[in-house]
């Protein structure tokens, strides 16, 4: 479906080119070892630039699955499964479900890592049931 | 030093309260007009005087009480512009009563107005996005939730409903409950929105939004405006009105408008801003003889009985689903018809604050419970991200 993507920040630039190449990075503040998302100028953490980037190995479950049938924006196709997915490095992220039935996806569910093209050869980060 | 307001316990009461709601939804006044409207009102129902008041509590965008004063002619001395959304009000509430005690104000106003349904719009309408699209430096909303077209605020909710469900079997039958029994009050309320009696069915039946959330797990969208008045309790007791005490507030926030960023997606803040709120008070849920607690959809409701300590965590769709929060039930929960079924012109709280009022005064006709001594107003900003809770009480309960 087309997305709204309506600005990306500076900060958060290298994990928009990485799409490019089809990887997900997450950033990682190294002194609490945690995982960072959404990407900030500075950890939480630490209130200091204690960021890396790493890439995430894609895999996750279902938080929070809600299937939309009366959008915010009209022109967004009926229904479709919006989630939250926690990843295995810890992070937790909003996206959507994609190539299924959006009505089958259920919390708990497997998901892995997948993408939709955007312009200027940027991908979006989506799932699909492993 | 460690956390501990009892000081502010029984110094404050609310003394005035008003509000304003079209059976239509549409009131057709504009926003300045109403506010100004409902600060006389409320003033009114307390006997004080705009010259009286020395405090002003205002939300919106860039200075609003300032905006407000102006056009008041009035000069505070004490000024607040909390903005937490929907429990702005209940904020407002607990800072005003603070203040109050300490004597940096005597006589504070807050007051609420919007039209969103004159403007024709609803509340998640694209326009207030607007102000989020700076494309070199959007808000982390634009950039990490938005292009996913989660309904806003709706979806938000869905997904909290959905892991509601998920984790602990509530049904959507067990919140469709919970409109029917708002409704069934509402149906004791000729001031409210819809009136007519709803089932189950009916909620079950109605469009779907977002799973697992139909159309009548959701709020309305009206028109509305609202205004109290506080001062202290010294000089409550010659107002015209019976006082309604201030006995105890708490508040807490952890996220904003990212509901991705909710720690855990089935508990809110609600939790530490009821603990706060009951400790201070000196009370626990089982004196609560009435329950405002916002409802900008079903969920919302289920999740704050468990979060206040009415019954256990995961236990609400069991809890509502003999109609105990509806009238004649145990725990009358939103008993002027709430969000759901009276009005909710996008910032509901302040209307809770006014049927507190009005419930421990005794005002409410065939709606009133008996023996209302000690309410509750719960509110709840931004999508499950600001609990704020304000114990109100009677004289009895000082």
């Amino acid at each position: 479906m087309s997305r709204m993507i309506m600005g990306t920040s500076p900060h958060a630039e290298p994990f928009w080119e990485a799409t490019k190449e089809k990887k997900l990075l997450m950033q990682w503040c190294t002194t609490a070892n945690k995982p960072v998302h959404y990407p900030r100028q500075l950890s939480p953490f630490t209130l200091e630039d204690t960021l890396e980037w790493r890439e995430s190995t894609g895999r996750g479950e279902v938080y929070a699955i809600t299937v939309v049938y009366k959008p915010s924006m009209p022109m967004a196709k009926v229904p479709y499964a919006v989630a939250l997915v926690d990843l295995e490095e810890g992070a937790r992220m909003m996206t959507e479900i994609v190539n299924c039935d959006p009505t089958e996806v259920k919390v708990g569910d497997k998901v892995q890592l997948a993408w939709d093209e955007l312009p200027g050869g940027r991908h979006m980060p989506v799932f699909e049931l492993a | 030093m460690t956390y501990d307001p009892s000081y502010v316990r029984g110094k404050s009461a609310i003394v005035g309260v008003a509000d304003r709601v079209s059976p239509t939804g549409v009131l057709g006044i504009p926003d300045r007009v109403l506010e100004m409207q409902m600060i006389k009102e409320a003033l009114d129902d307390a006997g004080l005087d705009i010259s009286d008041v020395d405090g002003l509590c205002a939300t919106g965008m860039m200075m609003p009480s300032m905006e407000l004063a102006e056009h008041l002619g009035i000069t505070p001395r004490w000024t607040n512009t909390t903005m937490t959304g929907g429990s702005s009000f209940e904020v407002h509430v607990q800072q005003a009563a603070a203040a109050i005690a300490c004597g940096m104000a005597e006589v504070v106003v807050s007051v609420y107005a919007a039209t969103p349904r004159a403007k024709g719009k609803g509340l998640g309408d694209m326009s207030q996005m607007m102000g989020m699209m700076d494309s070199k430096n959007p808000m982390p909303m634009v950039e990490w939730e938005l292009p996913y077209a989660n309904v806003m605020p709706a979806g938000a909710y869905a997904l909290a409903a959905s892991r509601h469900q998920a984790i602990y079997g509530t049904t959507s039958e067990q919140l469709a409950q919970i409109a029917v029994s708002t409704r069934e009050w509402a149906g004791m309320n000729e001031r409210a929105r819809y009136r007519d009696p709803l089932t189950i069915q009916d909620v079950i039946d109605s469009p779907m939004v977002s799973t697992p959330l139909h159309r009548l797990d959701c709020c309305l969208v009206t028109d509305g405006a609202g205004a109290f008045v506080m001062t202290s309790a010294e000089r409550a007791k010659d107002l015209k009105k019976k006082p309604v005490y201030v006995l105890g507030g708490g508040t807490a926030h952890d996220h904003a408008m990212m509901i991705s960023q909710m720690p855990d997606i089935t508990t809110t803040p609600g939790v530490i801003s009821g603990r706060d709120a009951f400790k201070m008070a000196g009370i626990k849920p089982s004196d609560v003889d009435v329950l405002e607690s916002y409802d900008s959809f079903t969920i919302t409701v289920a999740l704050s009985l468990e979060d206040l300590g009415f019954c256990e965590k995961g236990e609400a769709g069991a809890f509502v689903e003999d109609g105990k929060i509806g009238p004649g039930g145990s725990l009358p929960v939103n008993t002027n018809g709430g969000g759901l079924s009276f009005c909710h012109p996008g910032m509901y709280g302040m209307f809770l604050i006014v049927e507190a009022v009005r419930q421990v005064r005794g005002e409410c006709d065939a709606r009133q419970v008996p023996n209302a001594n000690i309410a509750v107003a719960h509110g709840m900003g931004g999508v499950l991200s600001c609990a704020s809770t304000v114990v109100l009480g009677s004289e009895d309960t000082l």
